[in-house]
């Protein structure tokens, strides 16, 4: 008797799985090569205002300046 | 008599046969053996075992069709691209002030307040140029395992043991008691392990140990939407950047990131190639693709369009976990805080590390780079946040 029950939740949890992987499986893909071509051309393009990966004008970074100069 | 309700029950739950055992329910309810039951149970194990093949086969297939567009490495397509210098990056300042475990920090959009949670149950907002502590509030419970600041900058949002996501209003007079204020917003039925607000300060995402995220109105407490999908606690999550519209995407102790419509509450795409639980995910700045950080000692890229895996930072030297990860402004860097209290820079597009940072004195729990790009901060079990630049 109570195999009929797990039976019947099991059967909907499938059948949700089912349908979940239809969806994913039907996703537009592109090729990796054009997709790290553009997310190179991010870094590359946004490179200079990145302050961590550049650094900035002396003076500029609140963080690196001594903290006994409080700007107001 | 038990037996006759027993029937009814089991009957009553397989509706697609309902109508079928309504007229005749009465004629069988005598015989449990009964022969429709056994033909029932029959067709219904059939058709299981029908659908397991085709989830398989879907699977397969889903495998097939990502395989076919993997033409090239994303550090080959990098080679041409000027490798990074040595980089200089120190402890700039050190905030003390928890008396435990800090286990998650965000920053204020105006660059220079945080907030952070403990172990200890308290929640601090900080000024990270002058270091000084400018709110405090005490939660009911320990283990603070989620903070987030309001776009606005007048609230924080926090919770975790307590199931729940509270939100206080942060005010002007530092004597007023926060606690007071406080807004119980969103409830799980486990630890909560994550909270975002969207674009807002009326809308509030979380993630709990119920393994469900779920979207929450601020000012009502109202339920917008939940998300399920994964099979186990959820750990993280991470909005996408505003112009990529209203997906986001979470990871869990399931090993899967995933990825959600947020009006729909539909997954649109599901990742599962770490070996471990996945302790943090965050967007690459362009929306197009986001990083994950696992207790499976990699920190992986995955991206949207080619929905698939395109690169792993991992080193045989390095074998602790990683808790915690986040790009610079470009992308070109990932910073990643691990379980053996280091931080991990790594070179995006090629693949290698180009920097390792030594300073906190026990786990890196959390860590995020600054809205503008000219810091990061790390929070550590050593019961500090130190800032670097």
């Amino acid at each position: 008797i109570s195999n009929n029950m797990t039976s019947s939740s099991n059967l909907s949890n499938m059948r949700r799985l089912v349908e979940q992987l239809k969806l994913e499986a039907s996703v537009e893909r592109i090729k990796v090569s054009q997709a790290a071509a553009e997310l190179q051309q991010y870094c590359l393009q946004n490179a200079g205002k990145d302050a961590l990966l550049v650094g900035v004008p002396t003076g500029s970074n609140p963080f690196r300046e001594p903290r006994s100069c409080a700007v107001v | 008599q038990k037996v006759l309700v027993e029937l009814k029950i089991t009957f009553s739950q397989c509706s697609k046969n309902e109508r079928n055992y309504k007229t005749t329910s009465r004629k069988y309810m005598r015989s449990p053996l009964s022969p429709e039951m056994a033909t029932q149970e029959v067709q219904l194990n059939e058709t299981l075992a029908h659908l397991k093949t085709e989830s398989e086969n879907l699977k397969s297939k889903l495998e097939e069709e990502r395989a076919k567009l993997h033409d090239v490495e994303l550090h080959q397509v990098a080679e041409k691209v000027e490798g990074l210098g040595q980089f200089i990056m120190k402890t700039r300042r050190t905030l003390k002030g928890h008396g435990n475990k800090v286990l998650c920090m965000d920053w204020c959009k105006d660059k220079r307040r945080i907030v952070s949670s403990s172990q200890d149950g308290k929640v601090i907002v900080w000024d990270a140029f002058t270091t000084n502590k400018e709110h405090a509030v005490t939660m009911p419970c320990t283990w603070v395992m989620a903070c987030a600041y309001a776009p606005s900058g007048c609230a924080v949002a926090c919770g975790g043991l307590d199931n729940k996501c509270s939100v206080y209003p942060l005010s002007l007079d530092k004597n007023e008691n926060l606690a007071a204020k406080k807004k119980s917003v969103a409830m799980h039925t486990n630890y909560l392990s994550a909270c975002s607000f969207t674009n807002s300060d009326m809308q509030i995402l979380t993630s709990s140990g119920d393994g469900t995220c779920a979207l929450w109105d601020v000012e009502s407490g109202q339920l917008l939407q939940s998300f399920h999908g994964h099979a186990a606690d959820v750990l993280c999550l991470d909005l996408a950047p505003s112009e990529t519209g209203n997906t986001f995407v979470s990871g869990g102790c399931d090993k899967k990131a995933n990825v959600w419509d947020m009006r729909s509450g539909q997954c649109i795409q599901s990742f599962e190639t770490h070996e471990s639980d996945i302790n943090s995910v965050r967007y690459y700045p362009s929306g197009d693709a986001f990083a994950s950080g696992s207790d499976d000692a990699t920190c992986r890229l995955y991206d949207l369009r080619a929905d698939r895996e395109v690169a792993i930072y991992s080193k045989e030297s390095i074998i602790f976990g990683v808790s915690s990860v986040d790009f610079s402004l470009s992308g070109r860097l990932l910073f990643g805080g691990y379980n053996d209290y280091t931080i991990n820079v790594w070179d995006v597009l090629k693949g290698t590390r180009v920097s390792i940072l030594f300073g906190h004195e026990n786990r890196v729990s959390t860590l995020r780079v600054s809205p503008d790009g000219t810091a990061f901060c790390t929070g550590s079990w050593d019961h500090t946040l130190r800032i670097w630049a």
